[in-house]
């Protein structure tokens, strides 16, 4: 089972709700960090990692020698990444996405692949959750094939907490999609309503019931709540905005840890989803 | 010589369009004949990512030798390069000055990029 945390806006609390939730979690559990722009989930659960694995996209590589220079990779290539200027190929590698349609393309056979590394792959243990990172290389600008290289070592037998990157562009649909359940935490300000509608907008598209958890629940407005009793949005948990909570924070503390009186917040969150989960449960369920 | 500028409109008189890449136009100017003939580049203002090397492509399909632009940054330099294409930077007003200008010599090419990439 694959729970992803998500949300349209960032910094909205989705790693503190991550980590804390897989703390919690009874059993085999997987904490895996999508957000590979910039993983933030291992300082606060600190693991052992224990290997890793670089992963690449394939991009071209033209032989010169057979290339006539006809220009037919540059115009396939949807994302600019072939110039041919004097029936010559120049190849972008940055801008490549791997889709090997210049390979195909090319009437002279002239284009191989050669594996362009765009990230690592991380894996260890920290107590009972086993933990799994994506960390996208330094100058590298497409994440998703990272993302999905991160999916492809998740033991989905098992339950998994997948935090995702914000937004709701591709890297977001990369790391949703396939999910089982999706808890889109937001705040209860204009942004985090606005932002909150447009991952609603997102998760329905593909189809996994959601639910929302709200972060510091007592700032801002009504106006998230009120959206969600009004598109029936099951509303999960709500984290107050608690001076202690941020201090653990700042200090890479877990916050089941650093102030246990919300371990129970954690514990409910858990059952909740699990309630979402169990096919027993009323057909009304979660939200779709 | 045909000299391609990037340019915010279509004629002589228009200003300098200081992106290369994602210029509004390229004025095509013949410098043997004092003709001239805009191209609109609105693919390429469009293009998610590698506008400026779609618009040296586009440059180069032209039968551009020179372009005079504002800023031109590494991949559009590399592939003008690549097309024999010499590159001036920096330039501005309108069409018409910058082919004096190059005419008499205040503008010469130049040897590198002189802006960041976007990506990477």
């Amino acid at each position: 089972m694959i729970v992803a945390i998500a949300s349209g806006k960032g910094g909205t609390g989705k790693t503190t709700v991550a980590v804390n939730l897989a703390a919690v979690m009874e059993g085999p559990v997987t904490y895996a960090d999508c957000d590979v722009e910039e993983p933030n989930g291992h300082i606060f659960l600190k693991p052992a990692l224990n290997s890793n694995k670089t992963v690449g996209i394939p991009v071209p590589v033209v032989d010169t020698e057979r290339c006539v220079g006809c220009g037919r990779c540059a115009e396939v290539c949807r994302f600019n990444a072939i110039a041919c200027v004097r029936e010559k190929v120049l190849v972008f590698s940055e801008l490549c996405h791997g889709c090997g349609g210049c390979v195909f393309a090319c009437p002279a056979k002239a284009i191989s692949e050669k594996k362009h590394t765009i990230g690592v792959v991380e894996t260890g243990y920290s107590n009972h959750v086993s933990f799994v990172q994506g960390c996208l290389r330094v100058g590298a600008a497409m994440s998703p094939p990272l993302i999905r290289a991160v999916k492809e070592v998740l033991n989905t037998g098992e339950w998994v907490i997948l935090d995702a990157p914000p937004g709701t562009s591709c890297p977001v649909i990369a790391a949703v999609k396939g999910s089982d359940f999706v808890v889109l935490v937001t705040e209860p300000t204009p942004f985090g309503l606005h932002d909150l509608k447009l991952a609603v907008e997102t998760v329905r598209q593909l189809g996994i019931p959601f639910g929302v958890v709200i972060n510091r629940c007592d700032i801002g407005d009504q106006q998230v709540p009120e959206y969600c009793h009004r598109e029936s949005i099951p509303l999960l948990l709500e984290i107050p905005h608690e001076r202690r909570i941020a201090e653990a924070y700042s200090r890479g503390e877990m916050v089941v840890d650093a102030v246990p009186e919300f371990k129970d917040s954690f514990i409910q969150l858990d059952r909740c989803i699990r309630s979402f989960l169990t096919p027993q449960n009323d057909p009304e369920g979660a939200s779709q | 010589m045909k000299i391609i500028v990037s340019a915010s409109g279509q004629t002589l008189g228009a200003q300098i369009d200081p992106r290369f890449g994602r210029a509004a136009f390229f004025i095509a100017v013949d410098t043997d004949t004092n003709t001239f003939v805009a191209h609109d580049n609105v693919q390429n203002l469009n293009a998610a990512q590698g506008a400026g090397i779609q618009s040296a492509e586009t440059v180069s399909r032209i039968g551009g030798e020179v372009v005079i632009t504002g800023h031109c940054g590494p991949k559009a330099f590399k592939t003008l390069s690549a097309a024999g294409i010499k590159v001036v930077v920096g330039a501005q007003g309108t069409v018409a000055d910058a082919i004096a200008a190059f005419k008499s010599g205040a503008l010469v090419p130049t040897d590198a990029a002189n802006v960041e990439g976007h990506w990477v």
